[in-house]
């Protein structure tokens, strides 16, 4: 048995600003079945990354349960991570974030762990803003327990077994709309040119940002008459616009064409250069996406790209006016500021 | 490389030579080899230890396992892959590797083919008895042909045996190897110089083969040459009597003239027959010397200093004996042609003490017995020519190889000389004609034996090339005859041969099967795999690869049409052939098959095999 990984690189192998390669961005080899639309995923995150010159250790990995929720171990190696509970991947991050606000959060997590077990904790991340990335790898399906329908199963799709799903699906990306979140996305596994540039608009977005990626499961859900196999999800993806992320330190050097394309500004300074593929689909518009998103449905097409943003959001840490530094980088002089000050405080409330 | 032509469909057809030649390319071992030696084959059986089963493989492709392993010049360790995994990664010790299966095979006398005790009533003539006149004889003995072999020397080898000191190659190695042929009913006329070529053909052989070498080294016409000439001598006749005992000793100082190989078994041989100061000069700079870099090697590490940019220009004689040696110290400098000229640096001369010279400044062919009436064209070199597929003279049944028939190679390109010459020898003697070569026997057979699992060893060791461990120098010099390389014992055999990647291994795409899930773009290791849009110019395809793909050398592997119309490319000049491609797959529409590759010789599959 020979399953591991060589140490060897490609010699050209492209370094970044860190004067890193790719490889210091990577993870174990994955033990997911081969060709696996989650592992596409982890793919992109580590070219992400490693694009936009983010240090490993800046960045923590949080996930819940499923095939999704196993990821996290195959791509950044070198960063932190915490495999959570069930469902419960928003309130371990939510905490995380207010300890360290300096970090970078990604949150894994799949159908089942998040439209299932997750939905009530979903629900609340969403609506409080919490400045992260989370990622759906969305398969329509149980793939750890043998492929049974999941929560976001669409209606009239046939399982590997024959069976048809008769249940309204739920569409978290309406969802997250619905409840406020400030950068939906949908995408697709299978088209890294879409979701790299995603994920870089995501992880520049100060709030909260989530991505559905629909993730073929290449054993249990791939098969004829499934709506999220590979073969449908190309027959049926419509994108909003083509995509360019362009970080703020880079000077915008590609003319783009007058009239069909967008430029949307982040709060950080970077920009996402849109080129519309649908007229007069605007991204700062969240009720013109809630209908499209419909629309496209209602078509039997799975609309793709960036679908909102809100490019000056209000976050949970603004909210609540927490602390600007990490909470494990305060000396015991601010911790503990003194009985004066301790006086002024109970003053305030009498 | 036309893209069109290396299209890899569903089911590759292997009998098709536009895939033969692709495959063939990508194991660069092999393929650099001039006899095609089935290199990362071989090297399996190392590793599992079957030494005898290794060396039959090299023995029917190159017939001198033992002696090569300890002294050819390795075309194939430049072209390694691993060399090109990075900056400080060399090349599989391809050669060292061969000499531990020479070294630790069993008997293998059971092994060697039956030769026929009636023979086929076809005379076969060999002029010369080194490895290009062996390998002619060994290839056609099984089939039956009466062969009668002629040679000046005292024993088989040609050069082998004149040129190369025995303290790199031990008299019973070579014995060895040339007994293996000998002994297959040759009848031998050694001490025996043919002086007319003529005079052999009147003798009606059915064939004649030409295998004489490029016995006459050059000499340097400079003042003082004369009158010194007892302590001047041409580096190949020197080594020459050294090998057959009729020159035991050398001056204490010695300047060896020269930068080639030749050069670099001069002084280290007159380092062990009593020279104390050994100098080598070159007229060239360093690192364009001729001599193989770890020939070089082993001379520095004997203590000789080699000086370069020296150029001869007089034997100073005292009282009628030599002294010393005058030498111009010069630079390289280039033309806009990029033709060079060494220029004369304006330093005084200098002058070096000495009490022999060995010139050791190239070899030529010489064929004063070849009568220049009896049909054999010569070039204008004053060489006959020889086609460079069939070996043949303009004469139908008089065939050339080894140096004899370009001019100065190694052993070998005049191997893969015999084993040509001896199928045009066949096809000759049986009437066919001799320009329809027979094909490759090759083979393409998948390697999957089970999940994870495949037939050969796919990790990629991370070993940094083994170094062969040396006598003690002191030891090494007392004695012209012992061997200075001890060879690899069995773990630094093991850990050497685990450093091959298997390049064999291909892998092998049918886009019919893919489901462009990106897994294996994903997991390879080295980046060489990209969907992409097709491409009618290579270049922009090559440019728009994930890793540009700038060894030109190195061919690309373009699938047919994907169902979106893309492709996939693989960029084959570092592939690790790690599997993972084929591992992460989930429709198997990557596999790892292995290519066998055997070129053809008169006596394919005629040894027994090893149980």
């Amino acid at each position: 048995m020979t399953y591991l990984r060589p140490d060897f690189r490609h010699p050209d192998a492209p370094t970044n600003d860190l004067g890193y390669t790719s490889k210091d961005y990577e993870g174990a080899l994955s033990t997911l079945c081969a060709g696996c639309g989650h592992d596409s995923i982890s793919a992109a995150l580590i070219q992400a990354c490693f694009e936009m010159s983010i240090e490993p250790h800046q960045v923590a990995k949080i996930s819940g349960i499923g095939c999704s929720s196993k990821t996290p171990t195959y791509f950044l190696g070198n960063s932190h991570g915490f495999n959570s509970v069930h469902g419960r991947m928003p309130s371990v991050t939510t905490g995380a974030n207010l300890a360290n606000r300096d970090l970078k959060y990604v949150g894994v997590s799949g159908d089942g762990d998040s439209a299932s077990i997750g939905l009530g904790q979903f629900a609340h991340v969403v609506r409080r803003n919490l400045n992260m990335l989370y990622i759906v790898e969305n398969n329509g399906c149980y793939g750890l327990t043998k492929g049974q329908m999941s929560a976001t199963t669409d209606i009239d799709s046939v399982n590997k077994s024959g069976m048809v799903n008769e249940h309204q699906p739920i569409d978290l990306v309406n969802l997250a709309l619905e409840l406020g979140a400030t950068f939906v996305a949908r995408s697709f596994s299978g088209d890294k040119e879409q979701l790299v540039p995603l994920m870089k608009a995501a992880m520049s977005h100060r709030g909260f940002a989530f991505i559905d990626v629909v993730s073929p499961c290449v054993t249990f859900n791939n098969n004829a008459g499934s709506k999220k196999s590979y073969d449908f999800v190309r027959e049926h993806n419509e994108a909003t616009s083509a995509l360019d992320f362009v970080p703020m330190k880079d000077e915008i050097t590609t003319t783009y064409e007058q009239g069909s394309s967008q430029e949307v500004t982040l709060h950080d300074g970077s920009v996402i250069h849109l080129t519309k593929a649908i007229k007069g689909f605007d991204p700062c518009d969240r009720r013109a996406a809630i209908k499209a998103i419909k629309d496209h449905n209602e078509r039997g097409e799975i609309l793709t790209g960036l679908l909102y943003v809100d490019t000056d959001p209000t976050d949970l840490h603004d909210m609540y006016g927490t602390s600007c530094k990490p909470l494990n980088s305060l000396k015991e002089d601010v911790l503990c500021p003194g009985n004066a000050t301790l006086q002024s405080i109970n003053e305030s409330f009498r | 490389m036309d893209i069109k032509t290396n299209k890899k469909g569903a089911n590759v057809d292997i009998k098709k030579k536009e895939n033969v030649d692709f495959f063939h390319q990508v194991v660069d071992c092999q393929y650099a080899c001039p006899a095609h030696t089935p290199v990362p084959e071989y090297i399996r059986l190392i590793a599992q230890g079957k030494y005898t089963e290794a060396y039959m493989i090299n023995w029917q492709s190159n017939v001198f396992p033992g002696i090569l392993g300890r002294t050819c010049d390795r075309p194939c360790e430049p072209a390694c892959r691993r060399g090109r995994l990075d900056d400080s990664e060399e090349p599989v010790a391809i050669c060292r590797l061969k000499r531990v299966a020479a070294d630790n095979k069993d008997e293998i006398s059971t092994l060697l083919p039956d030769i026929p005790k009636e023979k086929n009533g076809k005379r076969i003539a060999l002029i010369g008895g080194g490895p290009a006149s062996l390998t002619v004889a060994r290839d056609l003995a099984p089939l039956g042909y009466d062969i009668t072999l002629f040679d000046e020397q005292t024993k088989g080898g040609g050069m082998i045996r004149s040129q190369i000191p025995s303290f790199r190659l031990p008299d019973e190695v070579l014995d060895e190897e040339v007994n293996y042929v000998l002994d297959m009913g040759i009848s031998t006329h050694f001490n025996k110089r043919v002086d007319s070529l003529k005079a052999v053909l009147d003798d009606d052989y059915d064939a004649v083969f030409i295998g004489t070498g490029a016995p006459k080294g050059r000499d340097l016409d400079l003042p003082g040459r004369t009158e010194g000439e007892a302590n001047i001598h041409i580096g190949v006749e020197w080594l020459a009597n050294v090998a057959f005992k009729h020159t035991d000793a050398i001056g204490k100082k010695v300047i060896v003239l020269g930068g080639g190989n030749t050069a670099m078994d001069c002084c280290r041989t007159a380092l062990r027959l009593g020279g104390e100061q050994v100098t080598v000069t070159v007229r060239s700079p360093f690192a364009t010397m001729k001599a193989s870099p770890w020939e070089i090697e082993d001379a520095q590490h004997e203590g000789i200093p080699i000086l370069d940019n020296h150029v001869p220009k007089e034997f100073i004689i005292k009282d009628g004996k030599l002294t010393a040696m005058r030498f111009e110290k010069v630079k390289a400098e280039f033309d806009d042609q990029g033709n060079r000229s060494l220029v004369p640096l304006d330093e005084p001369p200098v002058i070096i003490e000495c009490d022999d010279v060995l010139i050791a400044v190239g070899q030529s062919n010489s064929f004063p017995w070849i009568e220049r009436d009896i049909g054999i064209a010569f070039n204008k070199w004053d060489m006959p020519k020889v086609n460079r597929t069939t070996f043949a003279t303009t004469l139908p049944n008089v065939f050339v190889g080894g140096d004899a028939a370009f001019g100065p190679e190694n052993v070998i390109t005049a191997v893969a000389h015999g084993h040509q010459a001896a199928i045009s020898i066949d096809l000759h003697c049986q009437g066919q004609d001799i320009k329809q070569r027979p094909a490759p026997d090759v083979t393409l057979l998948s390697q999957k034996m089970g999940v994870h699992e495949w037939s050969y060893d796919s990790q990629v060791s991370n070993d940094d090339r083994n170094i062969v461990p040396l006598m003690e120098l002191q030891e090494a010099l007392k004695n012209l005859n012992n061997e200075v390389e001890l060879g690899f014992d069995e773990k630094r055999a093991i850990s050497e041969a685990a450093r091959c990647l298997n390049c064999d291994m291909q892998t092998v795409f049918t886009e019919k099967k893919c489901i462009e899930c990106d897994a294996c773009v994903d997991v390879c290791p080295t980046k060489v795999l990209t969907m992409t849009s097709k491409e009618a110019d290579e270049q922009i395809l090559r440019n728009k690869l994930t890793v540009p793909a700038k060894n030109l050398e190195q061919p690309l592997y373009v699938s047919g049409d994907l169902a979106t119309g893309r492709v996939m490319v693989k960029d084959e000049d570092l592939c690790l052939h790690c599997g993972l491609c084929a591992e992460r797959c989930p429709t198997a529409a990557w596999d790892l098959q292995q290519f066998t590759y055997n070129e053809a010789t008169a006596c394919d599959n005629l040894a027994h095999k090893a149980d």
